[in-house]
């Protein structure tokens, strides 16, 4: 993925190592990662780069310097945790819902928000759309342990 | 009564700004036993050693005590000024009231008093002094050389030269090591055969090199001047005497198709084979583990053919003992195992490169087969899978070095010169192809490596990625390598028809249980141990053995000739007299009173005692008794901290020294 | 057997035909699924990406109510919850002060103590033996493309599971169902994972060259063994097709289908017909129509030897 990303891994790193943490956050490079997995499996020096990517992320975040206005990924992960919070489980219509609509009331066009319109019929057809999803019964716990884990978080 | 002499040096200000020589001087002049305790400026000079020399005649000392740096200093110097004035240089004690006092304290009083102490310590051991003499051992001198790679052959020739006998071991069928096998070596690009084969002739005929090739060490016992080597000679199955090398055998030996070893499975061999043309000996071998006559009497054509009847299929591995006064352990390396087996736990291999799964990702050892004029496609670079000439080879460089995750964390140091080689070569081969190299940093450190790699880059149009590989696929009998070039921040994805990897060097098989047969130390990777990294780079712990090329540490065809002719240096000091001198502060065990329990000999690190019998002039058996073997002993001292009646002791640092020294203190 | 089972939310989301054929042939191995009472989410991306506490509690949380129901063994047929779960439990089992914590903020004591199990791992543990035995059908038509994805083999050290560069895990159940497989470039790498929302065109690009490279190398389907994968791979075949202007018509059938094929059940019975790219539509297509050449492509062989043709 490096050859999409403005600052790819090697120069994320290099800018952290000379403490130009700053401008290693505001990169958008760490959020056209997948997550795979490859460069910390691959490096000869046992860099857990995966993890310096999730670090990235969640620092950048946590401190604003990338605004779910700005990265779409971040809308959708926010908008996912955010579900997560209210059900337990993930609904996907209510994500999905959820998540059209921010981007568009943040500026997506209307085709946008139109696009994957047709998948609906198409799972409906496979009985793979849950109009209402399964939500976990003790959701309260699900509330505390977010609220533990994001105490002063922009979550 | 002691007449101990006591002098003060100031170490110009190094000692001096520190510690009040003078009140030093005035304390000591009064312990009981110093005759006289004098300061000066630079005791070790030439003035200073006078006064030392002058003031044991004028005060008629029977022991000196000098007070200044560490005895690794200048204890030589001043025995030596003992000896000069009729002094025995055993009762010659240094303090070091530099490193251990006026250089670690910075408080004036209490460093001059903490000198004052050190000084009591000495003048107390000096007290209990004895006059010692240099052990003599005998020197046989005739050398063994194990490793007939260049590094061997150089300290082989260079001993030899000298008018020594030499002893050569090699495991291989012939000698040559892994230089016989390269194509042209850098930075002059000769030819390495050429260069080689002259010197291993040289050896093979040399009135004074005795070798054993197809040969390993068995067993080892004695000591410097003193080696008792078996060697055991494995079974060729030729009488190397009898052979006249005529090739009848391999022309008609039907078993053609056995990877051979030389070619690193580039290329197959007979099963009674000469590894290459110009091997020495230039004899066959055969194979025991395809040989039909060997497993299932079958065949048996090579013995009809052969007219000097020099085939032996009843042959058998021999032992032969050799006596010899020092050891060169010259037995090279191997390279980094890219696959999945691996020797260590902590190696992994390169599963993304797909070695050992695609026929064209080779490592540097197979390129230099296939470039060789000699090689099995005779010089014209053919690819592995198909034959056909590589218009693009990626090289891939620290593969397996610089890597701790999966490989080894060091540098191989000859990789990226010898990349630039093979990208040079290749280029000179093949007029319209591409080299490509990926690196990480270009170690060019010797005499026109520099400029040698520039010229790669710069003439043959070799293309550098500054970066590594993440993967290799093969896609259409194509080579997908898809690197990145970190100066350019850009990903790069090469289309090859062959790809080379630089795998790590490491130590040969096999090292460790040698260097355990030797009392050789070796490191965690099996390289063994210098001496001293700087100043001693070619000598080990164990007297009489030395080490040179690439078993000390991965290094290039300079430095291991270097550091040959240095083995060998080494090796002809300890046989520059006929006799080998040793300081005799060693152990020594009183036969009077020792009880035999031999507790000393298993804690001996060294194997330095011995059982031994007392008898009486007429033979009569007295009694058992542990012995030092004053040629092995380095003065360690566990026996004498084991010894339960008290028997074992140090010369030159007895248990009564010690105890007077503490007791003087409290 | 009897283990506990843990969905996941694709699995009782959009990938549900995962569920309906895992719990097909799992049933007809002999295998009690016991799903984990009220069990959340994983966090999947979202959680480390966004809040590394979030991270380590929302699998912990799920490990604990696991333990505390005194199962010594879950599955966790979706990867990215198998890793998670893995990871959280490698990280607790380091840190003592972090396994207090975490036990603390999902109010249960998380010991670590039961094992995750991937599907491939749970084929490994009934026995290749007993599945060849098992074998009605053979897939003697599949001539498949492994594809493992990224969490099933990495990161090896949290994982440890088979050879993370090439993997044969899944070619080992394939063989042993008499199917094929081809030898192929792409089985390890990533086909674009959770941004199919949020960042559609990674995940065509990237699961673009999944499918065309399987197709060189012969392949005449996929075998995954992640929901994720299938959605980008099968799901999403249609826009990939559509923006690249390639026809793939590759199908991509989950490991339990093909196992669930070769026990003999139908594709209906497995969710197959259930793909956006249509598999195989009966029992009988999956037979060659020549009969197979030698013991590979059989029946699998019996003890007395004898070798059996091909229906």
């Amino acid at each position: 993925m490096a050859a999409a990303m403005d600052a790819g891994p090697t120069r994320l790193i290099r800018l952290l190592q000379l403490g130009q943490t700053e401008k290693a956050l505001r990169a958008q490079g760490m959020w056209q990662c997948v997550s795979c997995q490859t460069c910390s499996t691959r490096c000869p020096k046992s860099v857990d780069c995966a993890g310096i990517m999730d670090a990235l992320r969640q620092l950048s975040f946590e401190r604003g310097v990338t605004t779910p206005e700005q990265q779409r990924t971040v809308l959708f992960q926010k908008a996912f945790l955010a579900n997560i919070r209210r059900n337990g489980r993930l609904n996907e219509l209510e994500l999905i819902g959820e998540f059209k609509l921010t981007t568009f009331l943040s500026g997506r066009s209307v085709a946008f928000l139109l696009k994957d319109a047709t998948l609906a019929p198409e799972l409906m057809k496979r009985k793979k759309f849950h109009l209402v999803g399964e939500k976990a019964h003790d959701r309260a716990v699900v509330a505390r342990i977010f609220a533990r884990c994001m105490e002063n978080s922009r979550l | 009564m002691s007449r101990i002499g006591v002098f003060i040096c100031w170490c110009g200000e190094n000692i001096a700004r520190t510690v009040d020589v003078d009140e030093v001087t005035r304390q000591v002049a009064e312990f009981p036993g110093v005759r006289c305790a004098v300061n000066y400026k630079y005791m070790c000079s030439d003035p200073g050693q006078a006064i030392v020399r002058d003031k044991i005649v004028s005060e008629r000392l029977d022991s000196v005590v000098v007070a200044s740096c560490s005895p690794h200093m200048h204890l030589r110097t001043f025995r030596s000024a003992a000896s000069l004035a009729g002094l025995n240089p055993y009762r010659v004690e240094m303090a070091n009231i530099r490193e251990h006092c006026s250089w670690v304290h910075p408080n004036r009083a209490q460093a001059t008093a903490k000198a004052v102490q050190l000084i009591r310590l000495s003048v107390e051991k000096a007290r209990r002094d004895h006059e010692l003499e240099p052990i003599r051992v005998p020197v046989t001198r005739r050398a063994l050389v194990i490793g007939g790679g260049v590094a061997g052959i150089q300290a082989a020739l260079d001993i030899a030269n000298s008018g020594y006998e030499v002893v050569m071991v090699e495991r291989e069928p012939s000698i040559g090591g892994k230089m016989a096998g390269l194509s042209e070596t850098f930075p002059t690009l000769d030819c390495s055969q050429c260069i080689l084969t002259p010197r291993m002739v040289e050896v093979g005929q040399h009135p004074k090199i005795k070798l054993y090739s197809y040969s390993e060490v068995e067993t080892v016992s004695g000591y410097v001047g003193n080696f008792n080597v078996t060697i055991r000679q494995k079974a060729r199955y030729v009488d190397i005497k009898k052979c006249t090398g005529c090739g009848e055998c391999w022309n008609v030996c039907p078993l053609k198709r056995n990877p051979s070893e030389f070619d690193y499975a580039m290329g197959m061999r007979p099963a009674i084979y000469v590894p290459f043309p110009q091997a020495v000996p230039a004899r066959p071998v055969i194979d025991a583990k395809v040989c039909a006559k060997i497993i299932r009497n079958g065949c048996g054509l090579c013995l009809k053919k052969c007219k000097a009847e020099a085939i032996n299929f009843k042959d058998q591995d021999k032992l032969v003992e050799e006596k010899v006064g020092a050891v060169v352990i010259a037995t090279g390396y191997k390279l980094y195992n890219i696959g999945k087996f691996q020797d260590r736990p902590k190696l992994e291999g390169y599963g993304e490169y797909g070695y050992g799964k695609y026929k064209n990702v080779i490592d540097s050892l197979q390129f230099e087969r296939l470039l060789s004029a000699s090689g099995p496609t005779v010089g014209e670079l053919k690819r592995p899978s198909d034959g056909a000439q590589p218009k693009s080879v990626v090289f891939l460089c620290c593969v397996g070095s610089r890597d701790n995750a999966k490989g080894l964390p060091y540098c191989s140091k000859i990789c990226c010169m010898y990349t630039a080689k093979h990208a040079m070569l290749y280029k000179h081969k093949v007029h319209d192809g591409q080299a490509h190299v990926f690196y990480m940093d270009i170690r060019a450190g010797g005499k026109g490596y520099e400029e040698f790699v520039r010229r790669a880059i710069e003439q043959d149009g070799a293309q550098y990625y500054r970066g590594r590989v993440s993967k290799i696929t093969e896609e259409n009998g194509k080579l997908i390598v898809r690197g990145t070039d970190t100066l350019a921040g850009e990903p790069v994805t090469i289309e090859a028809d062959m790809v080379v990897l630089a795998n790590a060097m490491r130590p040969a098989d096999g090292v460790e249980q040698l260097a355990q047969k030797f009392n050789v130390g070796y490191d965690e990777y099996g390289f063994l141990l210098e001496s001293h990294p700087k100043l001693r780079p070619v000598e080990t712990a164990s007297a009489g053995v030395y080490i040179c090329g690439a078993c000390q540490a991965p290094k290039d065809i300079p430095e291991s000739v270097a550091q040959a002719s240095a083995a060998a240096s080494k090796v002809l000091i300890t046989f520059s007299a006929s006799e080998l001198t040793r300081e005799p502060e060693i152990a020594k065990v009183n036969e009077d009173t020792c009880a035999a329990c031999f507790t000393c000999l298993h804690a001996c690190p060294y194997h330095a005692i011995e059982q031994a019998e007392v008898r009486t002039p007429r033979g009569v058996f007295i009694k058992r008794t542990a012995r030092v073997n004053p040629g092995l002993c380095m003065g360690c001292g566990t026996c004498v901290a084991v010894c339960p009646s008290k028997s074992a002791d140090l010369e030159g640092f007895t248990e009564q020294q010690i105890y007077s020294m503490v007791e003087s203190l409290v | 057997m009897n283990l506990a089972y843990y969905p996941g939310c694709a699995l009782h989301g959009s990938s549900n035909d995962y569920e309906q054929s895992l719990r097909a042939c799992l049933g007809a191995l002999d295998v009690q699924l016991k799903e984990l009472d009220d069990w959340i989410c994983c966090g999947a991306t979202a959680a480390h990406s966004l809040n590394q506490k979030l991270a380590v509690a929302l699998p912990a949380r799920n490990l604990a109510l696991a333990e505390s129901k005194g199962f010594h063994e879950m599955l966790a047929p979706c990867p990215m919850c198998s890793m998670q779960l893995l990871k959280a439990r490698k990280e607790l089992a380091e840190s003592e002060a972090l396994r207090r914590s975490i036990s603390e903020i999902v109010e249960l004591e998380v010991r670590g103590e039961a094992k995750v199990l991937n599907l491939i791992q749970l084929f490994e543990a009934i026995g290749m033996d007993r599945l060849k035995a098992a074998v009605k059908v053979p897939l003697s038509s599949l001539n498949a493309a492994c594809y493992y994805g990224c969490l099933l083999t990495r990161p090896p050290e949290v994982v440890e599971f088979d050879d993370f560069e090439q993997p044969r895990s899944m070619e080992k159940i394939l063989e042993s169902l008499g199917g094929k497989t081809v030898d192929w470039s792409y089985r390890t790498e990533c086909c674009g994972a959770g941004m199919t929302m949020a960042n559609e065109q990674t995940v065509l690009d990237l699961s673009h060259k999944i499918l065309t490279n399987a197709k060189q190398h012969g392949a005449n389907c996929l075998v995954v063994a992640c929901p994720m994968c299938h959605v980008n791979l099968d799901m999403k075949q249609p826009n990939i097709e559509q923006h690249y202007g390639v026809k793939h018509a590759m199908p991509i059938y989950y490991l339990s289908d093909v196992v669930g094929l070769a026990l003999g059940f139908e594709p209906e019975g497995l969710g197959v017909n259930r793909h956006f790219v249509p598999g195989v539509a009966r029992s009988a297509d999956l037979q060659v129509s020549k009969p197979a050449a030698g013991p590979k492509a059989d029946a699998p062989a019996k003890d007395a030897g004898t070798k059996a043709g091909a229906k």
